[in-house]
């Protein structure tokens, strides 16, 4: 046991003394916020205002279209679809006489796309002055009608879904759980890859340097994989933790100039659009916040942090057979690794479908299976409406995966370790899977 | 009293029997010689004693009772002929680190790796990585890495290949200096002039089995062909003796072989008959290389 502790320090230590190590998980969160916030600041503020001119013959629409800070509608008499663009304007509305034809159909006319979002508000701008239109014509006062708009926009927007289960229902919110589930599940993916392949190259350095041979008449071969292994997670885990630290710190050191920044801008926006139908970004940020913390972390964190390590013990030792049977030539290691990689790539992709439909056969399945249940399972834990029974059952089988995948690899990797200049198949490494020590 | 002895020992692989049915044992404080081709099972024997591999049948006794690799593998030391060291690892710590899976105490371990260090003249290698030292130094490094931990079994697989005169000189003095101070030292190689200088005892296999064994001595008065070298002042003319053939001359002697059932005294007593003029009498034992080429040819005559 103070072996393997020796073996565990050595394996950390080296690696998170490495210059590679501190610098990807200094810079990597550092990286992501940077991303972060400054793809939210562009899009702030390089949204091109748009300028459109509105030919509305029948005077129907002058009254309803309302401008924002980001379009403006104007009616001007003499612009038309050939010179919209010197008169200054960035596109050109044809409204045809009798709009309510089929024939007829309303025309945007631009010399380059608007981009979605400005046609989708210019649709909806259209839509609801038709709409008013064909209120008013029924006879409905405008005042109603007026205060109909403003409130169930407001409403609309506090929409939630509970799911209730049994007695306890839990607010939830689909594109959230999507989020995290697909987030948490992704991330577990790549990190098994890659503190795997560390693993592996690990133990391919001990045995082309020839030392393993050094250390094995000194520890068990066991305890020297198991050492590797565990001195890996550790480093792992120092990393995860380092990069959760500093991603809140940054987010919220920057997240609260950002919050205010955002509510000053907000009231700005709200008093140059009126009722213009959008809640406005300080209730907006807060509402994100809300929603946010609504989700069940106090589930999510345990479960993510126990996936993290049992799916990354169930694999590492696989890889670290692998490198114990590749010799100096790295392809051989390509093509040794692809049983490993299969399943891990098909987790994902099952994780795809379970972000979805946590309750689909194959997302259940999926989860409880130990070769995918580390990505599937995470995917699923958000949505809220996993039982808890499956959960237990999927993380007992992977303790009982992991056990099994580390004494076979245990069996391959004794053999491998000491074995030079032979290519070693798949047949072989099955013979040593039965073979006494 | 041995300290280690082997019974029986089979360790057989899906295509050879790489050790089969090896027994002998190691006498404490000798220097024991290993020897065999390339191929004749020496690794496998060593990575069994050193606990690497269980033999498949047999036993082995360290200092008397039944081998226990856990309890007994801090008391052996072991220079695999692969030598091998972490290459981006400081040398010091590399060396702590594996004193210390031997078992040792960190300031035990120290302390050793300081006095070695200065012994060596190391000690400026400190900081330094495996990468930035020559073949020789590596190796140097190694040995002292094998022997930090004051084993009282060292096995060493060639230990010399690799180094110049002057360092081989270096360790096999140290080599001797263990010996003399109680440690038993087992000798891989197939460099048949090393063994006959170092070694007390050897054991010579080939193909998995052993060939034999015995002290060096023993072995080559076994192997002796009653062959000796006799010096003249000036060469007689050549004859044949009733209690000798000549199987060979020099420029002034002749080499003589002594025929079954006559004894050295009486092959002196015929030259003197002849009134020649002896100044050298001497018997020629065969060397280990000899009695290595000649066993390990006649089990493979196709060689």
């Amino acid at each position: 046991m103070n072996k393997i502790w020796l073996v565990i320090k050595r394996e950390y230590l080296t690696r998170v003394r490495n210059r590679t190590f501190i610098l990807s998980t200094i810079l990597l969160p550092l990286f992501l916020i940077g991303f972060f916030f400054a793809s939210v600041y562009f899009s702030a503020t390089s949204v091109e205002k748009q300028k459109v001119a509105v030919s509305d013959n029948n005077g129907i629409f002058k009254s309803s279209f309302q401008s924002g800070n980001l379009i403006t509608y104007e009616f001007p008499a003499d612009v038309n679809a050939d010179n919209f663009k010197e008169k200054g304007y960035s596109a050109f509305l044809k409204i045809p006489d009798n709009y309510n034809s089929s024939s007829d159909s309303i025309a945007l006319i631009s010399t380059k796309q608007l981009g979605l979002d400005a046609e989708d508000k210019i649709k909806d701008q259209i839509n609801s002055a038709i709409r008013n239109q064909a209120f008013l014509k029924n006879n409905i006062d405008k005042k109603i009608l007026d205060s109909i708009n403003n409130i169930d926009e407001d409403r609309m927007y506090n929409f939630k879904t509970i799911v209730k289960q049994g007695n306890k229902s839990e607010k939830s919110n689909a594109a959230l759980s999507y989020g995290i589930g697909y987030g948490s599940g992704f991330l577990i993916y790549i990190t098994l890859f890659i503190y795997g392949a560390a693993v592996m190259r690990g133990v391919m350095e001990e045995k082309m340097n020839r030392i393993a041979e050094v250390i094995i008449s000194s520890v068990r071969p066991f305890q020297l994989m198991m050492g590797k292994i565990l001195g890996i997670a550790a480093v792992g885990l120092t990393q995860l933790l380092i990069w959760i630290v500093l991603i809140v710190l940054l987010s919220s050191i920057s997240g609260s100039f950002f919050s205010a920044d955002a509510l000053q801008h907000a009231q700005a926006m709200n008093s140059t659009m009126g009722m213009a139908g959008n809640s406005s970004a300080a209730a907006n940020f807060l509402n994100a916040r809300d929603t946010f913390l609504s989700a069940n972390w106090g589930l999510i964190i345990p479960c993510f942090l126990f996936y993290f390590v049992g799916g990354y013990l169930f694999y590492a030792s696989l890889f670290a057979a692998v490198g114990s049977v590749v010799n100096e030539d790295p392809q051989e290691a390509q093509s040794l690794m692809l049983p490993i990689t299969m399943p891990i790539i098909l987790s994902f992709v099952i994780m795809a479908t379970a972000v979805g439909k946590p309750d689909a056969p194959i997302s259940v399945w999926g989860s409880i299976i130990p070769f995918s249940s580390p990505i599937v399972m995470m995917a699923r834990i958000p949505s809220g409406n996993v039982p808890g029974w499956q959960i237990l059952v999927s993380m007992l089988s992977l303790v009982a995966g992991f056990i099994l995948t580390t004494m076979l690899a245990a069996k391959i990797y004794r053999t491998g370790i000491l074995l030079y200049g032979k290519k070693v198949t798949f047949k072989e490494m099955g013979k040593w899977l039965f073979r006494k020590a | 009293m041995a300290i280690l002895e082997l019974q029986n020992l089979k360790k057989y692989y899906a295509t050879q029997k790489a050790v089969d049915d090896i027994s002998f044992s190691i006498p404490e404080g000798c220097i024991f010689g290993l020897l065999g081709p390339n191929g004749a099972g020496k690794t496998t024997l060593l990575r069994m004693i050193t606990g690497i591999f269980y033999p498949d049948s047999g036993n082995i006794f360290f200092e008397g009772k039944k081998f226990d690799p856990v309890k007994d593998i801090p008391k052996i030391g072991y220079m695999p002929e692969e030598r091998g060291l972490y290459k981006k690892m400081k040398i010091g710590e590399q060396a702590l680190y594996l004193a210390q899976l031997k078992g040792m105490s960190r300031s035990d371990a120290m302390k050793q790796i300081k006095e070695w260090f200065i012994k060596f003249e190391m000690e400026s290698w400190w900081n330094k990585k495996v990468n930035d030292l020559s073949k020789g130094m590596g190796q140097k490094l190694q040995f002292v890495i094998t022997v930090l931990h004051q084993p009282k079994l060292l096995i060493l697989d060639e230990p010399f290949s690799g180094l110049d005169p002057v360092n081989s000189n270096l360790i096999k003095d140290e080599i001797f200096k263990l010996a003399k101070n109680g440690t038993t030292i087992i000798f891989s190689t197939h460099r048949m002039e090393q063994v006959e200088e170092i070694c007390n005892n050897i054991v010579l296999v080939n193909k998995g089995k052993k060939i034999l064994d015995g002290t060096v001595s023993q072995v080559k008065d076994d192997f002796k062909e009653h062959i000796f070298k006799v010096g003249f002042d000036t060469l007689p003319e050549q004859f044949n003796g009733t209690s000798f053939d000549v199987a060979g001359s020099n420029e002034n002697s002749y080499n003589l072989k002594i025929k079954d059932g006559h004894k050295p005294a009486a092959v002196l007593q015929e030259l003197l008959n002849h009134n020649a003029s002896i100044v050298s009498f001497n018997e020629i034992l065969p060397s280990l290389n000899e009695i290595f080429i000649k066993q390990v040819g006649q089990l493979n005559p196709q060689n």
